[in-house]
């Protein structure tokens, strides 16, 4: 066990000897398991998602977190907002942590927009007054117009993604986690996104982003994690690590470079 | 922008970022779990034209069905004001087997919410009691209008005895439906098994029999029937309304109330509460993969 103690004040997040197994199970009903166990086949295997990681995180950093599909990113932030526990190590983090995992909020389907910003802010641990007091500002981020009142199952990828960032810039956080936020969402709402981040490092927040466009990683970032294959590849300076995923080789044409700066994928 | 212009003092401590304390987030986060269970009613009754209307016509709908097959049709073995003393029964069936089964399923129904936010998960089962248990309001008034008719008045231990009553199945079905509904993210058979379960319930408690058959049956064993806290919170109501609404109360509490019902119900509560707490040890031993098993 880690000890809190043990740490300075400034740290915001930590990460120390952590891992993360996935069982993949092959066969789900017993017909399909009695088969395979007569055929002497596997009936589940486990995958190693993430692999002993560590590193420590200072309040008001801001990281690009990069790696290949696959590479532990998700659970990674899994871990640091708490949605999953490690299986041996210790996460530790200070203050409250808002943010998107994979694109997406936690949203009901089911529910209207209006119901799941209430919904959501409440999870995050923002309080009715509070939510009341920011519901106009996060609707207007979101600009999602009479869809408010729609469930949310019926929104595009694009208007799911605007309220779901929208609340979660709303949350008096401390560290915010922006897991591939602008790989959906139209060139405006890109933008909207980058500024909104720059407010947020620049107000002293912990940043964790995730990223595959070098270019974003570059405007916003002081530090990089590369992840390959749940383990740390390579954990600093930002040009060099983006050297290190290799992402930089086609982003040199001066034409791309607004593309890249707004995170289109590379 | 400088270093000096970003600096933010973080006046919390370093701490685990998933919620550890189970039920007791859970009571932490009461407008959470107001938002949850407004939301599980409304849905209920969403593009419904007699909407809450529902909740009444159910229970009728049953107390007309066992009075008139039981009182009326075969009308064997019933006692005075049947229709009340199944009707106290039935509360306490439907308010355990509501949690139960919406319960169990919980977690399941959620899992947009479980896969990506960080919040007691204990939440959901919690949350599915609490709406049944809301849903217990409607027959509630239409027990106390039958029974004022038969000429039944509140007495302090008939009240006494239904909160008892009330207790026993809130604390045993949260218990239950925090187990299955961990258990319901692995195999989804435990749903399905719960839904049979449940079946049973109706016939294992004194509601379309009256106890006296149990212990003329069963003589000494009848004791052991007792151990069963759904029968002995099913009593514990007919103590509270069926009693009062008989033509003879004293003659009621001699001949269908078991002598020691109070101290089988406390007991039942002792029960319920310890296996609240053992539920929630398994619920925090399986909880840790619920997320990846949900997807």
């Amino acid at each position: 066990m880690t000890d809190p103690a043990a740490y300075d004040a400034d740290t915001s997040i930590v990460v120390d000897h952590v891992s993360k197994d996935f069982t993949l199970r092959y066969h789900r009903t017993a017909k399909q398991m009695a088969v395979a166990m007569v055929k002497g086949r596997d009936i589940s295997d486990t995958f190693s998602a993430l692999d002993d990681v560590s590193f420590t995180v200072k309040q008001g950093e801001s990281i690009g977190l990069m790696g290949l599909n696959g590479s532990g990113k998700s659970t990674l932030l899994k871990l640091i907002n708490g949605v999953m526990k490690p299986d041996s190590g210790t996460v530790l983090t200070r203050g409250r942590i808002a943010g998107l995992i994979a694109t997406g909020a936690g949203f009901h389907p089911q529910l209207t927009g209006r119901e799941n910003v209430y919904l959501n802010a409440a999870i995050l641990g923002m309080t009715e007054p509070e939510t009341q007091r920011k519901f106009d500002s996060i609707v207007e981020f979101a600009d999602i117009g009479r869809f408010l009142e729609t469930p949310v199952g019926n929104y595009s990828s694009g208007m799911f993604a605007r309220l779901g960032f929208a609340v979660a810039i709303h949350v008096d956080s401390d560290i915010f986690l922006a897991d591939e936020v602008l790989a959906v969402g139209d060139r405006p709402f890109k933008r909207k996104c980058m500024e909104k981040m720059q407010e947020i490092r620049e107000s002293g927040r912990t940043l964790v982003y995730v990223s595959h466009a070098a270019g974003s990683v570059r405007k916003m970032c002081d530090r990089v994690i590369v992840l390959e294959k749940g383990r740390v590849g390579f954990d600093g300076p930002v040009d060099e690590g983006i050297r290190y995923v290799k992402y930089d080789e086609d982003s040199t044409k001066p034409e791309d470079q607004e593309d890249d700066e707004l995170g289109s994928d590379v | 922008m400088t270093e000096a212009g970003r600096h933010r003092v973080v006046d919390a401590p370093l701490a685990p970022p998933a919620p550890t304390a189970g039920l007791l987030d859970v009571l932490g986060r009461r407008y959470l779990l107001k938002l949850l269970v407004r939301r599980e009613i409304s849905a209920r009754y969403q593009g419904s034209f007699l909407g809450f209307i529902w909740s009444y016509i159910n229970p009728l709908s049953q107390l007309f069905i066992f009075w008139f097959v039981f009182g009326y049709i075969i009308g064997r073995g019933t006692v005075d004001k049947y229709a009340v003393h199944v009707f106290c029964g039935l509360i306490v069936v439907h308010f355990f087997t509501e949690t139960f089964n919406a319960g169990t399923r919980s977690i399941v129904r959620n899992k947009a919410l479980v896969r990506k936010m960080a919040m007691p998960k204990e939440m959901f089962p919690v949350a599915s009691m609490l709406v049944s248990l809301y849903h217990v309001g409607p027959q509630l008034v239409i027990l106390t209008v039958v029974c004022l008719f038969c000429g039944w008045t509140p007495d302090p231990l008939g009240m006494l005895a239904f909160a008892l009553a009330l207790a026993i199945i809130a604390v045993l079905g949260t218990a239950l439906a925090l187990m299955f509904s961990a258990a319901n993210v692995f195999f989804r058979d435990f749903a399905s098994a719960v839904t049979i379960l449940t079946n049973f319930v109706r016939f294992g408690v004194p509601m379309i029999y009256p106890y006296t058959l149990v212990d003329q049956r069963f003589g000494r064993f009848a004791e052991l029937y007792l151990f069963n806290p759904i029968a002995d919170a099913v009593l514990l109501v007919q103590r509270a309304f069926w009693v009062g609404s008989t033509d003879d109360p004293d003659a009621t509490i001699a001949e269908h109330i078991p002598d020691d019902l109070f101290v089988y119900g406390v007991g039942a509560l002792v029960g319920s509460v310890v296996l609240l707490g053992i539920a929630q040890l398994v619920f925090t031993r399986l909880e840790n993969k619920i997320p990846e098993r949900l997807s």
